[in-house]
């Protein structure tokens, strides 16, 4: 980890559209040798090897700031690897019931609210299970990642792995070249930084 | 499965750790980073900062802290302690703190919770209460649980709910300190009563004592300082104890090591 060679021209963005806390990103990339850039300049973005798009805070806010800034019509046609975390997975899907918003529509599936079957939001570290992407290499089944959200994504084609609260939901999503996890890769210890790796060792076609 | 959460909990002055220093394996125990790092690695789920410092460049030695913290360890933690406004809770929110904990602040002006969970997210905002019982009825204390309030614990609990927090972080004064266990009577009514994590804080001394506040206080994370400060318990064995005991609890796994061949290309 001390001798990681930085990425090559284009190197990793976080897109910055004002939506949370992206420090703890940062840091976490930092504490893997890779130095991001948080823009949100287009081409900057379309020009990254890679692409994290993060968010904390409300779905139908996060999504004004999308559009306001034009970024609701790039994030959906990346061709590099993006990994979207938390609400920036949600706002992946097809829409959100948080809000009522429209999605960006990359992932075929609608956000809903937790019962009160459940308490809300979860918080907490949780297990990941039927893990089936490369995303997951060297995770073992049932790994625990913490999370913190009160609305998910229900399994669906595209689910590479599900988690357990009350009912079975998608902890992960993928489609093509996009990824989306629902927990906190930044915050989940050593399994969440071999998830980041991970990410960052996919194979950019751009 | 949700897991079930240890919190050591940090008291800090002037940038500094309070208690014990003379414990743990650390070259400086006073250093909250150091301490931060040590837990992190050696299975705390979380992390709560309690900022008890009065003076007046308190603020900027705090957000300091935050950055270098959320710099450091790789698991959530929150902070604190004297955060009365919504520009202070930014400014530890952007320096990277998961979460941020409000109390007599949240007392004295009820709206604050509002304001903080439409701005920033229930998720990150917790509301500290401190309470003792008194004549047999639980009542929230300010500063520290040093001056009573006619506000019921139970009331209270559920107004802030009601105004967006996202977690609860009880306190009982009346165990605080004792070792003698959680407040589980008062904790269990809390946790049925509300549909919010509770945290359950004051009284651990023995790893009894979180089965007991797991169990019967039904708590979904439990917080504790001087056990852990002074090794009385270490959090690796209490995970397996509990884990005996039917406790769903997160183990760490120390087998992930990178191998060559995934280095970052």
């Amino acid at each position: 980890m001390e001798n990681t060679p930085p990425l090559g021209v284009g190197g990793l963005v976080i897109i910055n559209y004002g939506a949370g806390n992206i420090q703890s990103i940062k840091f976490a990339l930092k504490r893997l040798g890779v130095e991001a850039i948080l823009t949100d300049n287009e081409t900057e973005i379309r020009n990254a090897d890679k692409v994290i798009f993060p968010g904390v805070g409300e779905a139908s806010s996060a999504m004004q700031k999308l559009k306001a800034s034009g970024l609701d019509k790039v994030i959906p046609t990346l061709k590099q690897p993006v990994l979207g975390i938390c609400l920036g997975m949600q706002l992946l899907c097809n829409s959100s019931e948080e809000g009522n918003t429209k999605g960006l529509g990359v992932f075929d599936v609608d956000v809903i609210r937790y019962s009160n079957e459940v308490k809300v939001p979860q918080i907490g570290w949780n297990q990941i299970q039927n893990l089936k992407s490369g995303l997951f290499k060297n995770v073992s089944e049932n790994e625990f990642m913490y999370l913190v959200h009160s609305y998910y994504a229900p399994l669906c084609e595209g689910t590479i792995a599900s988690s357990e609260y009350g009912i079975q939901y998608s902890s992960a999503l993928q489609k093509g070249n996009f990824y989306g996890v629902q927990f906190h890769p930044e915050k989940s210890s050593t399994a969440g930084e071999q998830i980041l790796k991970n990410f960052l060792n996919l194979k950019s076609k751009i | 499965m949700l897991s079930k959460r240890i919190i050591p909990c940090l008291d800090i002055k002037n940038g500094r750790t309070v208690k014990g220093i003379n414990f743990l394996d650390l070259r400086d125990a006073g250093d909250p980073v150091e301490l931060a790092k040590f837990y992190s690695e050696n299975g705390a789920d979380e992390l709560v900062f309690l900022d008890i410092s009065a003076t007046e460049e308190r603020r900027k030695t705090l957000a300091d802290l935050v950055l270098k913290v959320a710099e450091t360890i790789n698991i959530p933690f929150t902070v604190g302690g004297g955060i009365s406004s919504v520009e202070d809770v930014e400014i530890l929110l952007n320096n990277g703190a998961d979460k941020v904990s409000v109390n007599s602040s949240a007392v004295k002006n009820p709206q604050l919770i509002n304001e903080l969970a439409s701005r920033f997210g229930s998720q990150c905002i917790v509301v500290a209460i401190d309470a003792k019982q008194i004549d047999g009825n639980w009542k929230v204390h300010l500063v520290g649980g040093k001056v009573p309030t006619e506000l019921d614990l139970f009331d209270w609990a559920k107004e802030v709910e009601r105004r967006g927090a996202g977690e609860i972080l009880f306190t009982s004064m009346d165990h605080d300190g004792t070792k003698n266990g959680f407040a589980n009577e008062a904790l269990a009514k809390l946790s049925t009563d509300l549909n919010i994590p509770i945290i359950a804080s004051g009284g651990a001394g023995t790893m009894q004592h979180f089965t007991d506040t797991f169990i019967e206080g039904k708590a979904d994370a439990a917080l504790a300082a001087s056990v852990f400060h002074f090794k009385e318990i270490t959090i690796s064995d209490l995970k397996n104890e509990l884990l005996i005991q039917g406790i769903p609890m997160r183990l760490m796994n120390d087998e992930r090591r990178m191998t060559n061949d995934e280095k970052i290309n």
